[in-house]
C-alpha cells in the first residue's frame, strides 16, 4: 500500500506466495505467534498486552462515572480510542489522532459494540443520571503489521481483565467504596484481517506484506460464528468471490484462535 | 425526541416508507452544477441531499505532500450542521474523518493515478441533509464529479447499502432502519470490472445473511449505475434538446 | 471480433467498447482483451484503434504546443505562468530579454507582471519537471489587447472546423482576430468589446454543442441573428 517496498522485494514476496509460502516461512493462512498478558498496568481498571509476532499493542481500560447519553438513559458508555505512538514506527508522527488511528479505534469499537461483548446496562448506576464510562485506550507500541487484529485482541483481553469499582448510592450521591468486582463479558469477538497481494489472500499481514498489498479486509466474528463488523481498507479492491472466500477463511481462523485462547 | 418504532417491516412485508425489501429510494442526480469546481455532481436519495465537487489535477500545496510518480487523492466528507435532527457541530467528527478515508479508498482504485505525477486532486463532499446511507450516495456523486472534471478513470464507482431489519435482508436503509435495524452493509463497486472498492458492516449477520446482503447491495449498485451514466450523458445532451424545442 | 458501439456514440467512463484484437487509443484503456472508455466522449474507431473524443479533458503539456497563459508570479530569474494545466509553467527571464540577464539591474516586473497574458510555446517538458515556455519566436509574447475564453482542450479542433471553416466564419462575422492555444485558452481581439463578446459567445456555443452535427450552419445562423438583434437595439 505504500511505495516504500522495492520492486525486487515485491517480486520475492509474490514468487513465494505462488508456492503458498511467505517470507517468514508461514503459510498463506497462518498467524504469527500470539502472546497475551493481562493485568500489566496496575493503575488501570483493566489492561492487556498483546504481541502478534513483533507487533506490540497495550490496551488500558479506565473506568469513570459520568452521565448517560440522552437517548440511552439505562446504559453505560463505552468509548474506544487508539494512539499510534511515534516510537512505534518511523511513519508515526506526534500529534492529534489522524485518520489511521481513528479508523483503527472505530473498527475495534464496532467489533466489541456490535457483538455486545459488554452488557452496557450493567454499567448503569442511576438510570438517566449516572453511569459508568469505560474508556478503552489502545496504545500501539511497535508496528510490525496487522495493528487491527492485535489491537482487537488486546482490547477484549483488557476488558476480560477489567474490574468495576464497588459503589453505593447514599442520599442520591454515588459513593465509590473499596474493592472491585469483575464485569462478566457476554461475548468475545475476534477480528481476522486478510491482505491481498497479486490477487491472493494472506492472513495476518506483517509490515512488509502491508507495504506490498493493495488492500485489506478485516472481519470481526462473535462466539456463535456470526459476523459483527467488516472493514475493507486500502486503495485496491476485492471481487465478490474474494470477499466470500475471505469470510470462510476468517471463520476458520477465529475457530482456531478461540480454541487456542479458550475464549 | 424520537420514538423507536416497534416493527420496521409490516405484515404485508412493506417498510416504514412503503418500500419493498429490495426497493431503492427515489434517486435524482445532476452533474456539473457548480461553476467554480472542475467537476461537480448533486444527488438526492430519499431524503439525502449531497453535493460533491472535484478540483484538479493541480500542483499540491504544500508540495511535500505530492508524490513523484503519481497523483495524490484527498477527500473530505463533511456534514452541514443542519443536516441532521440534532444540530451537529461543524468541527470534523471522528466518524467524518473515518468516512473521508474510506470514501477516498473507494474511489482511488478507479483513477489512473500514474497519468499525472506530482499533482493532487481534491474531492469535497458536503452532506446538506442526511437520512441514512450518506456514504454510498457521496461516493456515487464524487465519482461523477471526477468524471465531470475530465479525470480519466477505469469505471465510475457506485455505492449503496443493504442490511437486515427485523428478520429481513433489505436494500438501501434509511436512517431509522440503520439505527434500529440489525445490520448495515455499505458497498461500493466498479460494476464493469466487478471490483468492490468499499465494504463495511456493522451489526450481526450469519455468513449466509452477509452473502445475501452483499448480493442485494451489488444489485442495487447496478441500478444506480444506470442512473449515474444517464446523469453524466444528460449533462452533454440537454443542449441538443434545447435546440429542438426552439425550432 | 465485436465492437460494441456505433461511430460517434456518447460513451461514459468504464463503458465496454470492444473485445478482441483491438488497440486502446485516446481516452480508452485495455484490460483482459477488452477495451473500455476512460472519459466521457464520442467513441470512434480507425481500423484496429478505438478512440474516444473526450467531451471533458485536461490539457497535458506537449513540447511544441502553442499555449496562452497568465503570469502568476514574478520570481528571481523568471515568471511562473498558469497555462490551465495540472502543472504551472516557467518562463525564464533569459528567454524574454534579448540580452544577458542581470538580477541587480533588471526589474522583471516591468517586463511582465502578475496578471499579464502571454502567447508562448512549450519548449521542454517531462514527468519530473514543470513545463518550460519560450516566447522567442515571432507571434509569441505579451498580449496587450483582447479577451480570453477557456474551452476543453479537445474541442479546439472543433473551433477551427474542417479546413478552418468554423473559425473563418467567426472571424468574418465578428471582424475579430482569434488565436487558439492548444491548452484550450483562446484569445479574441476585436475592434470593440461588443465584437469580442459576440465571438466569445460563438465559441461558447461550439464548446457546448461540439458533439452535434450541423454545428457550422447553426453557428453561422446564431451570429447573423445576434448581429441583427444588435442592429435593432442600436436603431431604437
Amino acid at each position: 500500500m505504500s511505495s516504500l517496498i522495492t520492486r525486487v522485494r515485491l517480486k520475492q514476496i509474490e514468487q513465494l506466495m505462488d508456492k503458498g509460502k511467505r517470507l517468514d516461512g508461514r503459510g498463506l493462512g497462518d498467524y504469527r505467534e500470539i502472546k497475551i498478558e493481562q493485568g500489566v498496568i496496575e493503575k488501570a481498571e483493566g489492561s492487556a498486552r498483546v504481541l502478534l509476532g513483533k507487533t506490540e499493542v497495550l490496551v488500558g481500560v479506565k473506568v469513570e462515572t459520568g452521565e448517560p447519553f440522552p437517548d440511552m438513559p439505562n446504559n453505560g458508555v463505552l468509548t474506544v480510542n487508539a494512539e499510534l505512538v511515534p516510537l512505534a514506527s518511523p511513519s508515526f508522527e506526534p500529534g492529534p489522532p489522524d485518520e489511521n488511528s481513528i479508523e483503527l479505534a472505530r473498527i475495534v469499537d464496532r467489533g466489541i459494540r456490535e457483538s455486545e461483548a459488554i452488557n452496557t446496562e450493567k454499567l448503569c448506576i442511576e438510570p438517566g443520571k449516572k453511569v459508568f464510562v469505560v474508556f478503552v485506550d489502545i496504545y500501539v507500541l511497535n508496528h510490525d503489521g496487522n495493528l487491527i487484529d492485535a489491537s482487537a485482541l488486546a482490547a477484549v483481553a483488557a476488558l476480560l481483565n477489567m474490574k468495576m469499582p464497588n459503589y453505593e448510592v447514599e442520599d442520591g450521591e454515588v459513593k465509590i467504596k473499596q474493592g472491585y468486582t469483575p464485569l462478566p463479558m457476554k461475548a468475545h469477538p475476534i477480528t481476522v484481517t486478510l491482505g491481498k497481494i497479486n490477487n491472493k489472500l494472506i492472513v495476518d499481514p506483517w509490515l512488509e506484506e502491508e507495504q506490498a498489498m493493495d488492500s485489506r479486509l478485516s472481519m470481526a466474528i462473535n462466539d456463535e460464528g456470526n459476523i459483527c463488523a467488516i472493514q475493507k481498507g486500502g486503495a485496491g479492491y476485492f471481487t465478490p468471490q474474494q470477499i466470500l472466500e475471505a469470510s470462510k477463511i476468517a471463520q476458520k481462523k477465529v475457530a482456531e484462535l478461540r480454541k487456542k485462547m479458550d475464549w | 425526541m424520537s420514538e423507536k418504532p416497534e416493527k420496521l417491516i409490516s405484515k404485508k412485508g412493506l417498510r416504514l416508507d412503503g418500500r419493498k425489501p429490495d426497493e431503492l429510494r427515489p434517486i435524482k442526480i445532476e452533474v456539473g452544477i457548480l461553476s467554480n469546481a472542475d467537476g461537480s455532481a448533486y444527488i438526492e436519495q430519499g431524503k439525502n441531499k449531497i453535493l460533491a465537487a472535484a478540483f484538479g489535477p493541480k500542483e499540491m500545496h504544500p508540495k511535500h505532500l505530492s508524490l513523484p510518480d503519481r497523483m495524490v487523492l484527498r477527500c473530505r466528507y463533511h456534514m452541514a450542521p443542519f443536516s441532521v435532527q440534532e444540530r451537529k457541530s461543524p468541527a470534523p467528527s471522528r466518524r467524518e474523518i473515518e468516512l473521508s478515508k474510506v470514501i477516498r479508498e473507494s474511489i482511488e482504485p478507479s483513477l489512473f493515478v500514474e497519468y499525472y505525477p506530482r499533482t493532487g486532486v481534491d474531492i469535497f463532499i458536503e452532506v446538506l441533509q442526511a437520512d441514512g446511507g450518506t456514504r454510498g450516495a457521496s461516493i456515487t456523486a464524487a465519482s461523477l464529479a471526477l468524471a465531470d472534471a475530465g479525470i480519466p478513470m477505469r469505471d465510475l464507482v457506485v455505492a449503496c447499502a443493504a442490511g437486515k431489519v427485523d428478520d429481513t435482508v433489505v436494500l438501501d436503509l434509511m436512517d431509522t432502519e440503520d439505527k434500529v435495524g440489525v445490520a448495515d452493509v455499505p458497498v461500493a463497486v466498479m460494476p464493469n470490472l466487478n471490483a468492490v472498492t468499499l465494504l463495511q458492516m456493522d451489526g450481526i449477520l450469519t455468513p449466509e445473511e452477509f452473502e445475501k446482503a452483499l448480493n442485494l447491495a451489488m444489485e442495487g449498485c447496478k441500478k444506480i449505475y444506470d442512473l449515474q451514466k444517464e446523469a453524466l450523458k444528460t449533462r452533454y445532451m440537454t443542449v441538443k434538446q434545447e435546440e429542438e424545442v426552439e425550432e | 471480433m465485436p465492437i460494441f458501439f456505433e461511430k460517434k456514440q456518447l460513451v461514459t467512463p468504464g463503458e465496454l467498447l470492444a473485445e478482441g484484437d483491438y488497440l486502446a487509443g485516446e481516452n480508452a484503456y485495455a484490460e483482459d482483451n477488452k477495451i473500455y472508455a476512460s472519459r466521457i466522449g464520442l467513441a470512434d474507431y480507425d481500423h484496429k484503434k478505438v478512440n474516444v473524443v473526450a467531451l471533458r479533458a485536461i490539457y497535458f503539456p506537449k513540447v511544441g504546443d502553442m499555449v496562452i497563459g497568465t503570469i502568476l508570479e514574478v520570481g528571481f530569474n523568471g515568471w511562473t505562468v498558469d497555462i490551465k494545466a495540472p502543472y504551472t509553467a516557467l518562463l525564464r527571464a533569459s528567454d524574454v530579454l534579448s540580452r544577458p540577464f542581470k538580477p541587480q539591474n533588471d526589474e522583471l516586473s516591468q517586463v511582465l507582471n502578475g496578471g499579464d497574458l502571454i502567447v508562448a510555446k512549450i519548449a521542454s517538458y517531462d514527468r519530473a519537471h514543470d513545463p518550460q515556455l519560450t516566447v522567442g519566436e515571432p507571434g509569441l509574447g505579451k498580449i496587450t489587447r483582447g479577451q480570453i475564453i477557456k474551452v476543453t482542450p479537445t474541442k479546439v479542433p472543433r473551433v477551427i472546423g474542417r479546413k478552418g471553416s468554423m473559425i473563418s466564419i467567426i472571424k468574418q462575422e465578428t471582424g475579430c482576430q482569434i488565436i487558439l492555444g492548444l491548452n484550450g485558452v483562446i484569445l479574441v481581439t476585436g475592434k470593440n468589446p461588443e465584437d469580442e463578446e459576440l465571438a466569445m459567445m460563438a465559441i461558447q456555443k461550439i464548446e457546448e454543442e461540439s458533439h452535434t452535427s450541423g454545428l457550422t450552419d447553426r453557428v453561422t445562423q446564431f451570429l447573423k441573428k445576434e448581429k441583427a438583434k444588435r442592429e435593432e437595439n442600436k436603431n431604437e
